[in-house]
């Protein structure tokens, strides 16, 4: 066992790669929170006041809310008062398009290996890049608008699309959801927006970009996603900060519409700063991510790789209100030193043959500690429902933890749920095998990880799967078991 | 090739190899025999550096070089090879992958380029053929519900395509019926040649019907205590190992 130590100590070494930040003008609300913040927040984006009042009825009822401590997280609860809720890019003049935009931002996310060059990228992915409270470049804005579909910063389609903003705008996930949905709900700053019109299957992948880099600063973006009847998109969603000491907070909000005989596939390659090897610093990241199959026949489909943050906690879910809709939930979730993650899915069966699909992947090494927790519910009209959930966990080491918290809620009996489980070790044995026929140690896990998760990562799409599987031998370096 | 001099080894304490002595010259196939627990496996598991084991005396040459030091990847990379009893499931990973991955790292390590993925094609189809393997098996996970012919033909093929220079086969025969037994030991003969070497260990002279050795040797209690030609194996088969138990015994106790 002393090589296994050895080697988990090595695993200590690994820097993560995004952790550098930039120095730029910014502009910034004061620290703290309160009305007056959300005034200024709302002011500074030049909002409708029906906006404002939806921001402060959500800060009331937070107001009156606790802090969630049910989730088998452990952490230093933060400061919200010691935050600072708006900080943005200080750019001259609003930028028009791509070719508009200060060239050091793009230098950003050129370091990041996000080409913002619509001739340089590769054919096939528009981008909406979040740089801390503010969206700064989305392109392929004209080539998406000739076939009717919106993709634009959340604060752009406030005002150039309020009906569809209003119409959709917390209608999958209500201001006062839970604790971090309404704190988001008054403060958010911008994020994306999607429309996609009916009958139209969007040519691209669309994409979102989430870079934290100013200290002190919490991030609350929002998405919105809108598919129209018998549509098809395709989302993808990534995401890094900088490697700071304190902890940072990231309290998105991602909803979704799918009308009748409409799909959404939203994948996310998830990969904030976790922390160093001792567990200090790393984003808390609580998220909620909820679709609503409203129309028959519709599909929403979530996939997620999660490697990074010190604390997550998020259950991207699907509401099955139309007839015939599908849910599922793909995901590989990977914990390492101190990283802690509470995340799972909710389906909710509403609609009559309804089907859902859960698969989720732990993988837990170091010291860290991975909670899968699922809830299948089948409502009293929802003939013929049917679930399939499979949760395995994979441990490495002997010092990092995997549980499974699923819940069953069956009101219908012609409801069919299966759950599965599994648990295994990473096995000496199996290295010792890869070994032998001349492959190093270090690749043979990131061989067995990939091969574990490869369910979910065939999931996504060619691009994002090589950068997840990439990113999973990264997060697991050196971690054997 | 290679030279075994007083080998000793343990697991957890208790001492399993008691000084083996070995040389195996280039061309040769040499058969390890010997009964349950004589310590056959452990001298494959430790030539191929398995860390359960831990080598209190004794030195191993491969190729002039000391092979004891070497972590498992570098004397795979040197050209050892096991053909494992039992071998390892590992899912989700198909067996092209595993062995595409491998052969690149002991390319890299002979200072070879990597097979790009026309070349690697068209080695594996050659290979296929000599070992008799499906191609269905091959995209399969790895040994994943593989019937135990399967299994040891899976083996074999991973053997021809990493072209070792030692091939140590343990219990390769076992859990096989005489078509798959003839199969495996048709790619192994195929596999053959005047540079390299193959150590079959074998609880059963069965094996040696179709992988003639040219030496037969017999491990007692970690020990090689008889050595000869195929026909000691021929001699075993009829009379069995007590008559060497108790030459061995009673020469012990004198």
């Amino acid at each position: 066992m002393s090589k296994d130590n050895q080697i988990l100590e090595d695993l200590t070494a690994k820097e993560y790669e995004h952790g550098w930040s930039v120095n730029f003008e910014t502009d910034e609300a004061p620290l703290g929170l309160n009305e007056d913040i959300i005034r200024w927040i709302s002011t500074k984006k030049e909002e409708p006041s029906w906006l404002l009042e939806w921001r402060l009825k959500a800060f009331k009822t937070w107001q009156a809310m606790s802090e969630p401590e049910w989730a088998n997280v452990h952490y230093a609860k933060m400061d919200l008062q010691a935050l600072r809720y708006y900080s943005a890019p200080k750019q001259s003049k609003k930028p028009k398009n791509i070719n508009e935009v200060d060239p050091e931002l793009i230098a950003i996310y050129e370091r990041l290996g996000i080409s913002l060059n619509e001739q340089k990228r590769l054919q096939g992915i528009a981008i909406d890049v979040v740089l801390d409270s503010v969206s700064v470049a989305t392109t392929f804005k004209e080539t998406l608008g000739k076939l009717g579909i919106i993709f634009c910063s959340f604060s752009e389609a406030v005002k150039e699309h309020p009906d569809l903003v209003k119409k959709y705008l917390g209608s999958v996930v209500p201001m006062t959801d839970n604790y971090y949905a309404a704190l988001n709900a008054a403060v958010f700053s911008d994020g994306s927006f999607c429309y996609i019109p009916k009958g139209v299957r969007c040519p691209m992948e669309l994409s979102t970009y989430f870079r934290i880099n100013a200290a002190n600063t919490g991030q609350f973006e929002r998405t919105l996603i809108v598919a129209d009847d018998s549509s098809y998109v395709s989302y993808l969603e990534g995401c890094t900060a900088p490697q700071r000491d304190e902890n940072q907070l990231h309290a998105a909000v991602v909803e979704i519409y799918a009308g009748a005989h409409a799909e959404v596939k939203y994948s996310t390659v998830q990969n904030w700063f976790p922390g160093d090897k001792d567990g200090k610093g790393g984003i808390y990241n609580f998220v909620t991510k909820r679709g609503i199959c409203a129309g028959d026949h519709s599909k929403i489909s979530w996939t997620q790789v999660e490697t990074g943050s010190a604390v997550t906690w998020k259950y991207p879910s699907c509401i099955l209100k139309g007839d015939y809709s599908i849910g599922e939930f793909y995901s590989v979730a990977v914990t390492n030193n101190y990283q802690q993650a509470d995340t799972g899915t909710k389906m909710i069966h509403i609609g009559k043959n309804t089907k859902s699909r859960i698969v989720s992947k732990g993988i837990s090494a170091g010291k860290s500690q991975n909670s899968y927790r699922g809830q299948v519910q089948v409502m009293k009209r929802a003939h013929n429902a049917r679930n399939f959930s499979q949760c395995d966990s994979l441990l490495m080491g002997d010092q990092c933890g995997a549980h499974t918290f699923p819940y069953i809620d069956i009101a219908n009996p012609s409801a069919k749920v299966e759950h599965e489980a599994t648990t295994s070790k990473i096995g000496e044995d199996q290295i010792f095998y890869c070994n032998q026929r001349g492959i190093a140690t270090e690749d043979a896990v990131a061989l067995i990880v990939n091969g574990y998760a490869k369910e979910v990562l065939n999931q996504l799409p060619m691009e994002f799967a090589v950068e997840a599987q990439k990113l999973l031998a990264l997060t697991l370096e050196g971690s054997v078991g | 090739m290679l030279s075994i001099k007083n080998l000793h080894a343990s697991i957890e304490g208790t001492p399993i190899l008691r000084g083996i002595n070995l040389e195996v010259k280039a061309g040769e196939v040499h058969a390890i025999m010997g009964p349950n627990g004589s310590g056959k496996s452990t001298l494959a598991s430790v030539l191929a550096g398995r860390e359960e084991y831990e080598v209190t005396e004794g030195e191993v040459l491969f190729q002039g070089k000391e092979l004891l030091p070497l972590s498992p990847e570098d004397r795979a990379r040197e050209g050892v090879f096991l053909a494992f009893q039992y071998p390892i499931e590992i899912p989700g990973v198909s067996t092209t992958n595993f062995l595409r991955t491998a052969l690149n790292q002991v390319r890299e390590y002979r200072g070879q380029e990597p097979l790009d993925a026309v070349k690697f094609l068209s080695l594996m189809k050659e290979k296929m053929a000599l070992v008799e393997i499906d191609q269905k098996l091959l995209s399969r996970s790895l040994n994943e519900g593989f019937s135990g012919g399967e299994k040891k033909r899976n083996e074999i093929f991973q053997m021809a395509m990493l072209e070792p220079v030692l091939s140590i086969l343990d219990e390769t025969d076992s859990g096989l019926d005489i078509d798959a037994l003839r199969i495996v030991s048709n790619g192994v003969n195929k596999l053959k040649s005047e540079k390299t070497a193959t150590i079959v260990v074998t609880h059963y002279q069965r094996l040696l019907d179709y992988i003639v050795p040219d030496f037969v040797h017999v491990l007692y209690k970690g020990r090689i205590v008889k050595s000869g030609t195929k026909e000691l194996a021929l001699e075993l088969e009829e009379k069995g190992y007590d008559w060497i138990k108790e030459e061995v015994d009673s020469t012990a106790t004198v």
